[in-house]
């Protein structure tokens, strides 16, 4: 008896119990299922939502080993062991052993809590709601521990993945029926509930926070690490030592994933050639970005002098290099669930996407990372711009029907 | 007014096993049937029973709703046998073929005199009613609505459809004078695409409206073509019926005989000879796929194509409106891996690890398995991609799932038939039957509004 059929055979075995959707989850990723087409048209396509979550893994994983090296590399930066880096994309100083072991450590971690987390509530609504466990957790799985800070701790990141399956995605139906990214919805839970972790300066860099603590109860001997992004450091009008190079190339502090412009443009392209991702929403909202940037920069003259002035005067493309703009477009905006779902509404969503994310991020310095917060109105607002897309094509069919009987 | 008419959006299937335009006469079978299901909403009013005798062009049954519309056998010999399901409802009615066949002498027509309600009276009482459908609903058309205009596809473009071209050579007496007969129950146009380069005997038919189709799949389909020239609003009805039928029409006309012959194409991977036969309305399929040879035991033989078609048992009947069989391997087996692994061997619009991009004349050889299991809708913008009407396909799926007959109605509902959703079917990551959600919503539609 071979593994096929002897899984087969437990198939039919647990068919109609309650625990059959958490077994055929686990045998649908060993073996693509023997089902057949019993309506409609006889043969289907070979892409499947595993196939295509899959693609969006792919695409992920470039950033998250880089996250690893970055995360090993801005500890022993900051610490001073050793020097920033000097010759472009493939310097020796980042792709080093030490620093993705370190990385490895801190971020293998979130990616497991993540995965053990989310999957389990995921099973747990599949058994109770009989339904097969579906697969869009995959990819809200690896966003996750990408677009939170190295140092976060592992029960709070556990918390934050239990509530954003829950009320992001399980309240409403599942995979497919959520308004908001369920992603995003973690990182705004933390966001809100956690606000000294997630906004402050201690916490981008791996170990900043304990260094930072230890110095307050007066251990002596040991220097403070700045833990602070590139972002905050740029709204508050900081001088910052990072050439565009590094920001493009993603040498600087960060959450985990979303640091490498480079690496996040290749995971674009790859995105929109496989067609998984969708180059309406990409395209759109890096120019809704950059014509909220280049209006601010037009408009920062006027503004010198205010709080406001820092981010509107930086160069109107580099707002697509720091912070979590470029993942959050790529990544985050193209999710087809809560994004908009007709192609012309594509376009207006993605450009307001870019245009809100750049006006929220330089008119609230405090919290200045507004991508998420742009993506998250948006996914609200998305069904209306459908709406009034798909009025379109209903008002042409009634004007039609009037030109008849008129 | 003819147009030209370029589809853009749509997919070719390329499948393994096309037709060679060669013709032969098949061996006839001793049984043929008529299956209820193909008359979706008739209710049926026997004439006949068990052991009675019929003639080829005898009554069978009539149209519960309207004791006009009758429908006839397509051979003589004896009803064998109905059989039913539940609530006694009749699906199946079988008819033993007689040795030599006996005809009802209708009476020929001359079809330049008649005027329309002569026809109607013509085509209801010979049985050729049931050729004729209608949109909205796609169901048989209702005699008492009159059409705004007529639709008929001379182009087939689905995957491995018997080509219409070389099926009709030298009919081209029987078409025109079906054409002549139909342009005079509709007040607007008879319309018929025909193929761009196509030798279409079609093209030359007078009384109607030549246009010229290109582009993938779905180009051919006759939705694709009411979408272009004329489409349907709410209260407006149209007709489309197939040239095949077209022909038998066409011959009842010009000689009274009710002449249920069609040439049909045995096609698919597993068909060893994959050719024309000339036979019958409701021939037994088993006497056809044989005589071609199949390459295994675990196929699925479909009556029609692989898009539209039913599934048959091989003992099962060629349908009413069909003229293709397509014969393709069952897919129950498990593949290892399958949802991550490259894949070469089967077709996909989007280049996830899938490479027929990189093999765009390449023939495959597809199977039955859904390649993944049902999903809710997730992915978006790949249906449009295929779908080249003016219509939202998913919203307007969505719609239908929801039982929104407002929304429905709105997003064009009056417009389509399952068929137009059969390339958004296929290509659906989350594996959604398409066809059978459009028609539940058409029948929805017509129960409530009619």
């Amino acid at each position: 008896m071979s593994l096929k059929s002897n899984l087969h055979n437990l198939k039919e075995k647990y068919k109609g119990t309650k625990m059959a959707p958490a077994f055929n989850a686990l045998h649908t990723f060993l073996y693509l299922p023997n089902e057949t087409t019993h309506s409609g048209g006889h043969v289907r396509a070979a892409d499947d939502l595993k196939r295509t979550m899959n693609t969006v893994i792919m695409a992920l994983i470039p950033c998250l080993i880089f996250g690893m090296f970055n995360a090993g590399y801005q500890h022993y930066v900051a610490t001073g062991e050793i020097q920033a880096v000097t010759n472009g994309f493939f310097s020796t100083e980042f792709w080093s052993m030490d620093n993705l072991l370190l990385g490895a450590m801190k971020i293998l971690p979130l990616v497991l809590v993540s995965y053990i987390v989310g999957l389990g509530v995921e099973f747990i609504f599949a058994i109770i709601k009989g339904h097969e466990v579906e697969e869009g957790y995959l990819v809200s799985g690896m966003l996750i521990p990408l677009i939170v800070p190295v140092d976060i701790p592992l029960w709070m990141l556990g918390v934050a993945v239990v509530f954003g399956v829950v009320i992001g995605k399980e309240v409403f139906g599942g995979t497919g029926m959520n308004i908001l990214n369920p992603a995003l919805t973690v990182r705004a839970f933390l966001f809100f509930a956690y606000p000294t972790w997630m906004t402050g300066d201690k916490v981008w860099v791996e170990d900043a926070k304990e260094r930072a603590d230890q110095i307050a109860d007066g251990v002596k001997g040991i220097d403070a690490i700045s833990g602070e992004t590139l972002l905050g450091s740029l709204a508050q009008g900081k001088e910052i030592t990072y050439s565009v190079m590094d920001q493009f190339l993603g040498f600087i502090p960060g959450s985990v994933g979303e640091t490498s412009t480079l690496l996040i443009l290749l995971a674009g392209l790859f995105l929109i050639f496989t067609k998984i991702g969708s180059w309406r929403i990409m395209l759109s909202a890096v120019l809704g970005s950059l014509a909220m940037g280049y209006i601010f920069n037009m408009l920062a003259p006027s503004m010198a002098g205010t709080k406001f002035f820092a981010l509107m005067d930086m160069e109107f493309w580099q707002h697509l290099l720091v912070g979590g703009l470029a993942f959050g477009i790529v990544f985050m905006a193209t999710d087809p669930v809560s994004a908009a779902q007709t192609n012309k509404g594509k376009i207006i969503y993605g450009f307001l996407i870019g245009f809100m994310s750049v006006m929220i991020r330089v008119f609230n310095p405090a919290f200045p990372e507004g991508v998420m917060l742009a993506i998250l109105l948006m996914n609200v607002f998305a069904p209306t711009i459908d709406h009034y897309v798909v009025q379109g094509n209903i008002k042409k069919r009634l004007k039609r029907l009037k030109v008849k009987t008129a | 007014m003819s147009k030209d008419i370029r589809i853009k959006k749509g997919l070719n299937i390329k499948l393994k096993g096309a037709a060679v335009q060669e013709t032969v006469a098949a061996v006839p079978s001793n049984v043929y049937a008529i299956q209820l299901s193909d008359f979706h909403g008739i209710i049926p009013k026997m004439l006949k029973k068990v052991g009675d005798k019929v003639q080829a062009g005898e009554a069978m049954f009539f149209n519960k709703a309207n004791e006009s519309m009758r429908f006839v056998s397509p051979v003589s010999g004896e009803v064998s046998e109905i059989i039913r399901g539940d609530r006694r409802k009749i699906l199946t009615i079988k008819i033993s073929a007689d040795a030599t066949q006996q005809y009802v002498a209708n009476n020929s027509v001359a079809v330049n005199q008649l005027d329309a309600a002569a026809v109607k009276s013509y085509l209801l009482a010979t049985g050729c009613w049931s050729f004729i459908k209608q949109r909205p609903y796609d169901v048989i058309a209702n005699p008492e609505v009159a059409p705004k205009a007529i639709f008929i596809s001379g182009y087939a473009s689905a995957p491995l459809a018997a080509n219409y071209d070389y099926v009709l050579a030298g009919k081209e007496a029987e078409l025109q004078a079906a054409v002549t007969a139909l342009s005079k129950l509709t007040q607007g146009a008879v319309h018929i695409s025909v193929g761009k380069t196509a030798n279409s005997p079609l093209s030359g038919l007078s009384d109607a409206t030549i246009h010229k189709v290109s582009g993938p799949h779905p180009s051919g389909n006759v939705g694709t073509l009411i979408n272009n020239v004329d489409p349907v609003n709410k209260g407006e009805v149209v007709w489309t019926i197939t040239p095949q039928d077209l022909v038998i029409i066409g011959e009842l006309l010009l000689t009274g005989k009710f002449n249920a012959e069609r040439i049909v194409a045995v096609v698919g991977s597993e068909v060893k000879k994959p050719k024309y036969y000339k036979t019958k309305i409701g021939v037994e399929v088993a006497t056809l796929i044989y005589a071609s040879g199949v390459a295994q035991e675990n196929i699925r033989v479909i009556s029609g194509d692989i898009l539209t078609g039913d599934k048959v048992n091989p003992d099962g009947y060629l349908g009413y409106y069909k003229n293709t069989i397509t014969v393709i391997p069952e897919g129950d087996d498990y593949e290892f891996m399958g949802w991550t692994m490259p894949i070469f061997n089967k077709v996909s619009t989007s280049r996830a690890l899938t490479f027929s991009w990189l093999f765009p004349n390449k023939k495959f050889k597809l199977n039955t398995n859904t390649n993944g299991e049902h999903r809710a809708f997730v992915v978006t913008g790949s249906y449009e991609e295929v779908f080249p009407l003016d219509i939202y396909p998913m919203q307007i799926l969505k719609a239908c799932m929801v039982k929104d007959l407002d929304a429905m109605e709105q997003l064009g509902m009056y417009e389509v038939a399952p068929e137009d959703f059969a390339l958004t079917e296929f290509v659906c990551v989350s594996k959604q039957p398409h066809q059978e959600i459009i028609r539940e919503g058409l029948d929805l539609m017509l129960k409530e509004i009619g």
